[in-house]
């Protein structure tokens, strides 16, 4: 089984810890795992900035690298959602590249969906003392139908106890450049998910996508909160954390 | 309506630091995402219900004209006048005729929130005619110097209780009211008299039926039913896209419309008005009018947000929506808040005159996960960002950045030499803490947030190490 890795450019540029902690878990579970060299960017913020034509050119570029796999799989909700959901009506008028796009949205997946429903594994190497709490990340509720997946995954997690903080599906206010065109509103709704966090008393709070926990922690270290962990849910059950 | 969606920036952060509405706004969305969720328990197929309501809206639309002329045919066949209306300049100007025609002195109003967009309460007084609105927000707003809704079912749902019985003792010149109920009291007895004593009736128009020529009304507190059969005179406007074919269709909407908008299983009052009173008929009026409203729609219609016309007005994706539970309805800056509004205004008063609306969404789409007709709206808001995209409309740096950065992501070997450079730079920034606290060009996210600092090497050049020579991945 070859699974091509989409590390996301966040992960790339921000953290690739997270990245490495993917690739173990794909491979602990059986996965022959391929990352594309020249990989870069979904298009997704030229996609939501409305620069149609940069992301057309940015979703060839994914298709040509991947469709020699059997699989997709990236560590983020948004970007293979961006992928699975929204490269099919890019092309809606093409065809021939239609059905190339198709046939790679069909095997494209989150990362804790491919691991639970497809590798089906059965143990994680991670161990966390603590309690965690899950934030359900936009895209991978409500694109990737991710909500299960990552909990009964955490579960297996050697000494992690799950939380469930007050609104767990509700946006933290990232979206992306959303975040930079309307700080002010991104903020509030970071701030009203930090409280979340803070209320559920749990020691870290784990999720799938990296914008989101850059916005979260972003906003609880400016809170005052240095203790309250931020952790890429990969990390997690790769104990990596 | 004036508009001022332009300042809707300005006006967000104004809200976001007004404490009594902070307050309003948590209670408001409380009340109303939990109420929806608990009534949509007692559909056995929910998802089924919705597909059948998208059907039913997407069908009317799709054959908008046959429709709306066999309306015609069957409302002028029971006895009422159905005009159009091209603007809404000429929605006032219809009114005022008609107003004219029947020696018109007070007008009763239900609420309307076409008539929001020819400001039509205006017209009206400026023509000497009394105007008097009956929906309990809408009245609140009118005595209030007419304060903009700030929500397309709950006008007033920005104000507490305490507001209003503040303003209800200063206008009303009665002792200051404690509840709820004795403000209801107090209001009905204000407006009881003029129901009495007005001569024509303005309602809204949930939908209008094409098989029967009738208009449709959802409402809570019998306002509307006494303002469509007390006077002698009824006038309801709404707009073309409000057609449906059949009560049938009336009948499953309903199932969805009191539901997804105020948790309630049905509302308090339904209304299905036909005709004026026929011969030998004791309820009813003497005359009825249609005045079905364009002023932009079928514009829509050709466009490709066009599925923003399945609206059905409930209000879901308001209370949903996490930027309009923060922020409000006022910050949107015309008729219709939230992300419907985010549509319909720049479609209604132009894109250029509402730039920031289809921006200002996080695209995190709860708001077409509870909306009763499936209408797609982070797909439509990205339409119109598209839209503004291509036409130069947002400002230039913006673009520029998108393009910059866009060039580079199509170019692998490039990119990956600026990332290293560009990692290591804000690598470069951080505190002690591993947080960026001001960050270049980025004061939009560093005003209110720190940026946690890269790790300083990309996974692509540490994983490139790995595979060479066999470096521990970090």
């Amino acid at each position: 089984m070859r699974v091509g890795f989409f590390v996301t450019c966040l992960v790339d540029l921000m953290r690739p810890s997270i990245g490495f902690a993917a690739l173990k878990l794909l491979e602990a579970g059986g996965a022959d795992v391929y990352v594309p060299p020249g990989q870069t960017c979904c298009g997704q913020p030229a996609y939501n900035s409305g620069d149609r034509a940069d992301t057309l050119a940015l979703a060839r570029k994914v298709v040509g690298e991947f469709e020699g796999c059997d699989y997709l799989v990236s560590p983020s909700g948004s970007c293979s959602g961006m992928i699975k959901t929204h490269y099919p009506e890019l092309f809606a008028d093409d065809p021939p590249m239609l059905a190339r796009v198709q046939a790679l949205a069909t095997h494209t997946f989150e990362l804790t969906d491919f691991l639970a429903n497809v590798l089906k594994v059965e143990r994680v190497p991670g161990q966390f003392a603590g309690t965690i709490t899950y934030h359900d990340a936009c895209a991978g509720l409500r694109e990737m139908g991710v909500k299960q997946q990552p909990r009964a995954l955490l579960a297996k997690v050697q000494g992690a106890q799950l939380l469930e903080m007050a609104e767990c599906e509700t946006c933290c206010g990232f979206g992306g450049t959303f975040s930079i065109k309307f700080g002010e509103i991104s903020s509030r709704l970071a701030d009203n998910k930090c409280q979340h966090v803070e209320n559920s008393g749990a020691d870290a709070v784990v999720l799938g996508d990296l914008g989101c926990m850059l916005n979260i922690e972003g906003r609880l270290r400016r809170r005052g909160n240095t203790k309250t962990k931020v952790l890429h849910v990969a990390e997690v059950l790769a104990g990596e954390g | 309506m004036q508009v001022a969606s332009m300042h809707f920036k300005e006006r967000a952060h104004v809200k976001l630091h007004d404490a009594r509405l902070q307050h309003n706004l948590v209670r408001m969305k409380d009340k109303f995402v939990g109420k929806r969720r608990e009534s949509l328990t007692e559909l056995d197929d929910f998802e089924g219900t919705r597909e059948a309501a998208r059907a039913i809206r997407q069908r009317a639309l799709d054959d908008l004209d046959v429709w709306l002329e066999l309306f015609e045919r069957n409302a002028t066949e029971r006895g009422a006048r159905v005009l159009f209306a091209q603007t809404p300049a000429e929605i006032n100007k219809l009114v005022l005729d008609i107003a004219a025609r029947h020696g018109v002195r007070k007008i009763i109003k239900s609420k309307s929130m076409v008539s929001e967009e020819s400001a039509l309460d205006h017209a009206v007084e400026g023509a000497g005619i009394a105007v008097v609105e009956t929906d309990l927000g809408e009245y609140i707003l009118q005595i209030n110097d007419y304060e903009p809704p700030s929500h397309i079912i709950g006008p007033a749902l920005h104000k507490s209780m305490e507001e209003v019985a503040e303003l209800f003792h200063q206008k009303h010149g009665t002792v200051k009211k404690v509840d709820i109920e004795e403000l209801c009291l107090e209001a009905r007895g204000v407006l009881r008299e003029h129901y009495l004593t007005a001569d024509m009736g303005i309602s809204g128009g949930n939908f209008f039926v094409a098989e029967t020529g009738s208009v449709v009304l959802v409402t809570n507190e019998g306002n509307a039913t006494l303002t469509t059969t007390l006077p002698k005179v009824h006038i309801a406007i709404s707009g073309i896209e409000k057609i449906v074919p059949t009560l049938e269709d009336v009948a499953t909407l309903m199932r969805l419309l009191p539901r997804s908008a105020t948790g309630q299983s049905i509302s308090n009052y339904v209304d299905i008005l036909t005709g004026p009173k026929g011969p030998g008929e004791f309820h009813g009026v003497e005359h009825m009018y249609f005045i079905v409203v364009d002023s932009g729609r079928t514009e829509v219609l050709a466009s490709d947000v066009k599925e923003a016309l399945r609206c059905i007005r409930c209000g879901a994706c308001m209370n949903h929506c996490p930027v309009y539970q923060n922020i409000g309805g006022h910050s949107y800056g015309w008729v219709y808040p939230g992300p419907i509004g985010s549509i319909l205004t720049p479609m209604y008063v132009g894109l250029e005159n509402a730039l920031d609306l289809p921006q200002a969404s996080t695209l995190c789409n709860q708001c077409g996960v509870v909306c009763p007709v499936k209408i797609p709206l982070p797909d439509l808001l990205r339409k119109l960002r598209e839209k503004e995209f291509s036409e130069d409309l947002r400002p230039w740096h913006e673009r520029t950045a998108v393009r910059l950065w866009a060039w580079f992501a199509r170019r692998p070997g490039l990119y990956g030499f600026a990332s290293r450079i560009g990692v290591r730079l804000l690598r470069s920034l951080a505190g002690p803490d591993g947080m960026i606290h001001k960050l270049p060009l980025g004061a939009g996210w560093t005003s209110g947030r720190d940026m946690p600092a890269p790790a300083g090497r990309t996974f692509r050049e540490l994983y490139a190490r790995h595979k060479t020579q066999g470096d521990p991945p970090k």
